[in-house]
């Protein structure tokens, strides 16, 4: 049985229709990479799969539990489905460890010791355990982009949605998050990704979807997507991006 | 004209006590009156529906009519319109809840500012770790709103201190009213006024070093850099 399965999803924004009908099932374990042209509504079916924009028609299910519509609570959800964002939205206010400690403590009621251990734990996995009392401003996008991953980690989802994680990155600091997401891959977690990194796209997940228009135009294993697309809309925008 | 402070030497006392109200006055309505902006502050964040919308006019009612209306006008107000009412009130506890329901608008609306100008992402970063409305601003929203608009609150709570000095016309013992008090018993008008002048001006110069030394501690954050 898939982890998350979404059923003919659909969502506009006023007049405009974003999400056309996405049918979408993703096994446990599995990296999908999802890709295709800005306004092509990649973003926004992340965004629907954690609720951060309710959908107008269709269902998503994670296990056999209903997700959407109001079946389950921010809370639930958070432990469920993590997300972290291009432009990573740390606390500017709390440290490294406050940041990550914050929604484990508040939402999830861990005690403070255990949360911290949690914390610990997963800062270890991003690499960012040398810098737990830093606040944000001091570190690099790419060190708060890791903490952003871990932050979310520590309510230790099923799903852990990557909205254009590397984009706000200068260059020199777009590998040290991908290996933190590839170190996650090969552990086991499930990952679902909107990306330009086409490499990472293509080496490290299991299946690409290739969205246009609202809808999944073309998906499949990145060799044969990559090699051989069979829609001339993706093979133009392969020869677009790489 | 010679000036001559001795005169006020057995006034001292008196000085101390009016100054002693000043404080205390201060003291509690800078504590209540943030506290109040707080909570209108958030009655009134986002776009409040159902009978949420009701509180959050009502509020926004009480702020309008409070930034704009005159301070003394508000303290007459309470202390001889509540009698009226049949509500009795004591001079220091309409002068303390004057000055609270005065700098609680006044802060609510510099709150607001700092609260509008909280990023997307932050709530939305809230939302999809799960925290609720009130979590979200209670441990996301409300620090960094405080931080960027800390300059005006520092100055609007020197303002009430300023303006507590209306209070000495309902007979509070204020530090103005001590003031009157002694000019009216030896005539000494320029000396006493000036002391009392000079008073106020460490009193508000006092409160706003107090203030940026909590501000650099609770806002310790910034100093990294801009986030």
């Amino acid at each position: 049985m898939a982890l998350v399965s979404v059923k003919d999803l659909h969502k506009s924004f006023g007049e405009l229709e974003v999400l056309k009908g996405i049918d979408l099932e993703i096994e446990a374990g599995e990296v999908v990479s999802i890709i295709g042209r800005s306004g092509s509504g990649k973003s926004t079916l992340l965004r629907c799969l954690n609720q951060l924009e309710r959908h107008d028609w269709g269902t998503i299910h994670l296990a056999d539990q209903r997700l959407d519509g109001g079946a389950m609570s921010p809370g639930e959800l958070s432990q469920n489905v993590g997300m972290v964002f291009q432009s990573f939205n740390l606390f500017p206010h709390k440290t490294v460890i406050e940041n990550v400690m914050l929604a484990p403590v508040v939402v999830k009621q861990t005690p403070k010791a255990e949360a911290r251990r949690i914390a610990e734990q997963v800062l270890d996995k991003v690499g960012m355990s040398e810098k737990v009392d830093a606040y944000p401003a001091q570190l690099s996008g790419g060190q708060q982009q890791r903490v952003a991953i871990a932050r979310a980690l520590a309510m230790n989802p099923k799903v852990l949605l990557c909205d254009e994680v590397t984009s706000a990155l200068d260059p020199e600091l777009v590998g040290e998050v991908l290996r933190v997401l590839e170190d996650l891959a090969r552990e086991g977690m499930t990952l679902i990704l909107v990306t330009h990194e086409m490499t990472f796209a293509r080496d490290v997940s299991h299946r690409v979807v290739f969205m246009h228009q609202g809808r999944i135009h073309e998906s499949g294993d990145p060799q044969t997507l990559f090699t051989q697309p069979r829609t001339p809309e993706l093979k133009q925008f392969i020869a677009s991006v790489v | 004209m010679t000036l001559d402070f001795s005169t006020l030497l057995p006034y001292a006392d008196v000085i101390l006590e009016g100054l002693v109200t000043t404080l205390w006055l201060t003291v509690v309505t800078t504590a209540a009156g943030i506290t109040l902006a707080i909570l209108v502050a958030y009655a009134r964040d986002g776009s409040p529906t159902g009978s949420r919308r009701i509180v959050s006019r009502l509020l926004g009612g009480y702020v309008e009519v409070t930034r704009n209306t005159p301070f003394i006008v508000q303290l007459f107000f309470l202390y001889f319109g509540l009698p009226a009412l049949g509500v009795p009130i004591s001079a220091t506890v309409a002068a303390l809840l004057a000055m609270i329901l005065n700098l609680g608008a006044y802060t609510a609306e510099i709150l607001r500012a700092g609260i509008d100008s909280t990023l997307t992402g932050q709530h939305e970063a809230a939302r999809a770790l799960g925290l609720s409305r009130l979590q979200s601003f209670r441990h996301v929203v409300l620090v960094p709103a405080f931080s960027r608009v800390y300059p005006s609150l520092i100055s609007q709570c020197i303002i009430v201190m300023l303006g507590s000095a209306v209070v000495s016309q309902i007979s509070v013992f204020d530090l103005t009213y001590a003031a009157n008090f002694i000019q009216s018993r030896n005539f000494r008008g320029f000396e006493v006024y000036l002391v009392v002048t000079l008073i106020y001006l460490l009193l508000a110069v006092g409160l706003r070093l107090a203030f940026e030394f909590v501000g650099r501690r609770l806002f310790a954050f910034r100093q990294g850099g801009s986030a």
